[in-house]
């Protein structure tokens, strides 16, 4: 039959209608075509790569940092004390300084076990009247008021009354 | 790259001279992953992947990782964060400008001090003293300064400047006037009390009980920038005793 010779063109094929009675070849080929054409369009810049390089050297444009420079305001033998309070805040301690303080606050805020136990030990009375309740609390004041307690009950005994 | 800088500590260099970092040396991957940072103080710039210099003086280096060039000069450069004495020169709306001796003058915002509001405005007049630190400062821009630090607390800085005498020095005696262990200092702080507002621009302030005290105190300051350590406490000595 004339079906070789007359071909139907790419673009007929490619439409949707057509898709249907396509064979699996025809279709390959057509895809394979189209994205060729899509490649071939698809333009770049011909430049090299661009490589975010980390930046390892920074600049320091002031002298204070390097140097360890102090604050600017001084103040000889208590001339001025608001700059020698100024002094003693903004301006790094010496490290031999920093290290006696620091001993200083441990030593402060230490406490032994023993002396927490110690204090404790005297606190437990007081804890417990705190959290006793008023007729308890009566009753822990003392030894000599207990009996007195005994007495208050047996007074408020149900008394039977005489016939 | 660390290398070749630390080899040269101590050396005095010359602007225009390099040091560049071989290819070799920044994919080494021998020693801990972290590649380290280099900070470059002043007088060394980078470019592309060289250092240059571009101050004359002793190269120094600091641990872990400070370099920078030491040098005797007396012109300021500005740069943020330093701290320096101005003096205002005009007010002009809501700005003032600031002498602070370098090749420009800089500008102070009225806002930028302690406890200052659009309606509270400080008090500021035309030749007051401030004492300010530098939040912009490069080659490009016009410097600004501030009276307050980042969480708006004057600190020491502000108008200052009544009774006292201002004096220039060279901007290495105000390097040796605030070092760590000064013994500048040291032997200052033996003589009578006083107080010194110092500004890294190479402006000190001097105050005393008296005004003679004053000028001797303004006076040593301006000649021991040249003597050696000797010399200068032979003088101070003779202060002391009431010999000047």
């Amino acid at each position: 039959m004339a079906g070789d010779s007359v071909r139907l063109s790419k673009n007929l094929l490619r439409m949707k209608f057509m898709q249907r009675g396509l064979d699996a070849e025809t279709k390959k080929q057509l895809e394979e075509d189209e994205k060729r054409i899509i490649s071939d369009e698809h333009w770049y810049l011909d430049l090299p790569e661009l490589k975010a390089k980390e930046n390892l050297i920074i600049e320091e444009k002031s002298l204070v940092p390097c140097e360890d420079l102090l604050y600017g305001r001084i103040s000889f033998k208590g001339f001025n004390p608001e700059v020698e309070k100024l002094m003693a805040t903004l301006n790094p301690k010496n490290e031999a300084e920093e290290e006696e303080e620091e001993e200083e606050r441990r030593m402060q805020t230490d406490v032994t076990d023993e002396e927490m136990a110690l204090r404790y030990e005297s606190l437990v009375g007081t804890l417990k009247k705190k959290f006793a309740k008023k007729r308890e609390r009566a009753a822990l004041d003392g030894d000599d008021v207990n009996q007195n307690v005994a007495e208050k009950t047996s007074k408020k005994a149900f008394l039977k009354p005489q016939d | 790259m660390f290398s070749v800088l630390k080899e040269r500590v101590g050396d005095v260099l010359l602007p225009g001279d390099e040091f560049c970092c071989g290819p070799q040396e920044t994919l080494s991957l021998t020693d801990s992953g972290k590649p380290e940072r280099l900070v470059a103080g002043p007088g060394i710039r980078q470019s592309g992947d060289r250092l240059l210099v571009s101050r004359s003086g002793v190269l120094r280096h600091k641990e872990p990782n400070k370099f920078w060039i030491e040098s005797q000069q007396r012109r300021y450069v500005p740069a943020k964060g330093e701290t320096v004495i101005g003096i205002v020169t005009a007010k002009s709306g809501d700005v003032f400008k600031v002498d602070f001796g370098g090749s420009e003058q800089a500008s102070l915002s009225y806002l930028a001090f302690e406890g200052a509001t659009k309606r509270n405005r400080p008090n500021v007049q035309v030749g007051d003293l401030v004492f300010a630190q530098f939040v912009v400062a490069n080659k490009d821009m016009e410097p600004e300064l501030v009276c307050i630090d980042g969480s708006g607390r004057a600190n020491g800085m502000g108008v200052f400047g009544a009774g006292g005498l201002l004096i220039k020095v060279s901007l290495g005696l105000v390097r040796r006037l605030l070092a760590p262990h000064s013994d500048l200092r040291a032997d200052l702080e033996k003589l009578f009390p006083c107080e010194l507002v110092v500004g890294m621009n190479g402006r000190v302030w001097v105050r005393a009980a008296s005004v003679q005290q004053t000028l001797i105190v303004a006076n040593l300051l301006q000649s021991c920038d040249t003597m050696t350590p000797s010399q200068r406490q032979q003088l101070f000595k003779r202060v002391q005793q009431g010999g000047l």
